[in-house]
């Protein structure tokens, strides 16, 4: 059982890295997707999968961040012609570099933490670190409001790979509550990109410098 | 209870969008905080509310929060109807449901209990507060907004690893991991202190990004300069009380378990940079707004300060949270109103304001002298409070920056706010239409009366229910 999770989490780590170096944003918009849908099948390897609550929070899992959200970014791509290019500040080999590194560290770090028994041999831990690192990376060294956007939603998922070792402690309302609010919160941030889009005829964040100290 | 003070808002939210009138529709904002005042109003007598077990819960220390929140709101809405008043060439319908929504999961985060019900409640003030700011609909308010949504979102998503942590220190000890306040506070001693520690951490980093606690207050000057003055006055004394809130609740926890030293030293530090980063952005600040955003950094920093400090300063802190959200009002209310008159913000357009603005300008003088801790108002007494229990505590050195970095904060906005209230107002601004009236400058008023009332005396429930907060939070299971 944890085998099956250990390789998925292997390829979510695989999708970071790739999420570094590839320069076509359609490409992070579709391993965003599948990250969600691996993310979604978790909790039904984790826990058992007969139980109701573990359904439906896979299936909302899977369906907002594997496909409801992922959609509603290609949307905005489509509708408001943006450019394929992601546009970053430091080269792709430069941020793939950081990401493995980072990787390597978070593969390192686990091992010296205090986890229970259960975890300390297992990817969980250091599969969320260094998919929480991958999503900071994204955040900080791309100019595009959109891959901001996607660089949120990557830091999210590594947030509930290490929610997937705390299932009771959150509930199924909070469980909804958290995917709810990052629906909403990718719904406003679209809007806003929307305007961006109509103010500066570009969505790249470079133009919002006029407030600068 | 709680579902009615919850929903009175969301349901006056969906009202507001289905009202067609652009004239009317601001009315509902009062309607909300009447209501809202009068439920806080018969909570407050029946501390606590709820069931111990429950998500919901209103202890006193939520109890405090929500009542500032409620008063706050209520004269925030008697404003905002004068203020849209004279905004009729745009819709303001989204404007007001933002403002009830705000409302309602301010209220919410004041009730949670339950760290992920608290995490969920501020992430959706972050997203109903984000169209308030972008209301003017110009590119810089866009800049605002977009700052405004990506530093809390990810600030907000830390305190959500946070909470993981949090609850990971009790599954560690092979405790049943739960995000129950009461059920953390009660295993407190038992919880796995490095997890606890590094819990502790991320909610204040994450929280504090959301309190505009320096380094992470990056999008606090944009998002107060570019908002209407009642969203910067809702921002700085309701939301940023919220988050505040959020700090005090782990505080809570660790100083059960018995980790409160760790906590307060890196509170003092973090106080200490909020205030020194504020002090050195308001000397020179020439935009009015953006001056206050600066002091309510400053303000955060103080309040994290005092819990750090501890002893007599949490009271003092929890006392400075009030003084702070209603002096914060008085100012942004104001600069709101000198904003309109001059059509400008910044020491360019505006100067002279006590001629142009008679009310406003000296409201605006006035809150400067509060806010910047002059006897007698409020904020006088709780910074004394604070610097007393520094010093007499031992921590001189914590005192002593904390007293030069008040000193420093004084002569910075004192520059510029004699410089936007004294001398004469250009003939541009002598020309525009706009002049003080009673819904604009009356709940002002009622608010700077409130700051001098705190200062010369304290009401009786306030005290008590100041007392009964600083019990609840130093109580040990």
């Amino acid at each position: 059982m944890n085998g099956l999770v250990d390789s998925l989490l292997v390829v979510i780590l695989l999708l970071n890295l790739f999420t570094l170096g590839t320069s076509r944003i359609r490409a992070v918009i579709q391993v965003v997707a599948l990250q969600g849908i691996l993310l979604g099948a978790m909790p039904l390897m984790i826990h058992d999968p007969c139980h109701l609550q573990t359904l439906l929070m896979a299936v909302g899992t899977a369906g907002l961040k594997g496909w409801v959200i992922p959609n509603m970014l290609s949307r905005a791509m489509r509708d408001l012609s943006i450019q394929r290019e992601v546009e970053p500040l430091i080269s792709l080999t430069k941020s793939l570099l950081l990401g493995a590194i980072g990787t390597a560290l978070a593969l390192a770090f686990a091992r010296h933490l205090p986890l229970v028994e259960g975890h300390a041999a297992g990817l969980l831990v250091p599969a969320s670190l260094s998919t929480v690192l991958t999503g900071l990376l994204i955040l900080t060294t791309r100019i595009k409001a959109i891959t901001q956007v996607l660089g949120c939603l990557i830091f999210e998922n590594g947030v509930f790979i290490f929610g997937l070792m705390l299932i009771e402690a959150l509930p199924f309302f909070v469980e909804i509550g958290v995917l709810l609010d990052l629906l909403v919160g990718v719904f406003v941030m679209g809007i806003i990109i929307n305007h961006i889009n109509r103010e500066f005829s570009s969505v790249s964040t470079e133009r919002l410098s006029s407030l600068k100290e | 209870m709680a579902l009615a003070i919850l929903l009175l808002p969301l349901i006056l939210a969906g009202v507001a969008l289905l009202v067609p009138s652009n004239r009317a529709r601001p009315w509902l904002l009062p309607v909300a905080g009447v209501g809202h005042l009068s439920l806080v109003g018969a909570a407050l007598g029946r501390l606590p509310l709820g069931s111990p077990t429950g998500w919901l819960v209103l202890d006193p220390l939520g109890g405090l929060v929500l009542a500032l929140i409620s008063v706050l709101f209520f004269l925030c809405s008697l404003y905002a109807v004068g203020y849209l008043r004279h905004r009729e060439d745009r819709s303001n319908r989204v404007f007001c449901a933002c403002l009830l929504v705000f409302l309602a999961m301010m209220s919410l985060v004041t009730w949670a209990h339950h760290w992920g019900l608290m995490w969920v409640a501020m992430e959706a003030t972050t997203l109903a507060s984000a169209p308030l700011i972008y209301f003017n609909r110009t590119a810089r308010s866009l800049e605002a907004t977009w700052k405004y949504l990506l530093i809390c979102s990810v600030g907000i998503a830390l305190a959500l690893l946070g909470s993981f942590f949090l609850a990971y220190s009790s599954l560690h000890e092979g405790l049943p991991s739960s995000l129950l306040m009461e059920d953390l506070l009660r295993n407190a001693p038992k919880l796995s202190t490095p997890w606890l520690r590094a819990a502790f951490v991320l909610l204040l980093v994450g929280y504090g990004t959301k309190m505009g606690l320096a380094p992470m207050h990056s999008w606090k000057p944009d998002a107060y300069g570019e908002s209407p003055g009642v969203a910067g006055a809702l921002f700085s004394g309701g939301m940023t009380s919220c988050a505040l809130l959020m700090v005090l609740r782990i505080y809570h926890v660790c100083h059960a378990a018995g980790e409160a030293d760790v906590a307060r030293q890196m509170m003092v530090f973090m106080g200490l940079v909020s205030m020194a980063v504020a002090a050195a952005f308001l000397i020179r600040q020439r935009d009015l707004k953006r001056m206050l955003a600066y002091s309510s950094g400053e303000h955060m920093g103080i309040l994290v300060l005092g819990v750090g400090i501890g002893g007599p300063a949490l009271y003092g802190a929890l006392l400075h949270m009030v003084n702070n959200g209603l002096a914060k009002g008085v100012l942004f209310l104001s600069a709101g109103n000198i904003h309109r008159a001059y059509g400008g913000k910044s020491l360019d357009e505006v100067s002279g304001a006590l001629r142009r603005l008679p009310l406003s300008g000296a409201l605006f003088l006035a809150g400067f002298l509060a806010i910047t801790g002059s006897p007698p108002f409020g904020p006088f007494l709780s910074e004394f409070t604070i610097a007393w229990a520094a010093l007499g505590g031992g921590q001189f050195l914590a005192g002593g920056l904390f007293l030069a970095l008040l000193f420093a904060v004084f002569v910075g906005m004192g520059a510029t706010v004699l410089a936007a209230t004294q001398g004469r107002p250009s003939e541009e601004a002598l020309a525009t239409s706009y002049r003080d009236g009673w819904l604009t400058g009356g709940p002002t008023l009622v608010m700077m009366a409130m700051v001098l009332m705190l200062g010369v005396h304290l009401p009786v429930f306030l005290r008590t229910l100041l007392l009964d907060a600083v019990r609840f939070l130093e109580a040990r299971p």
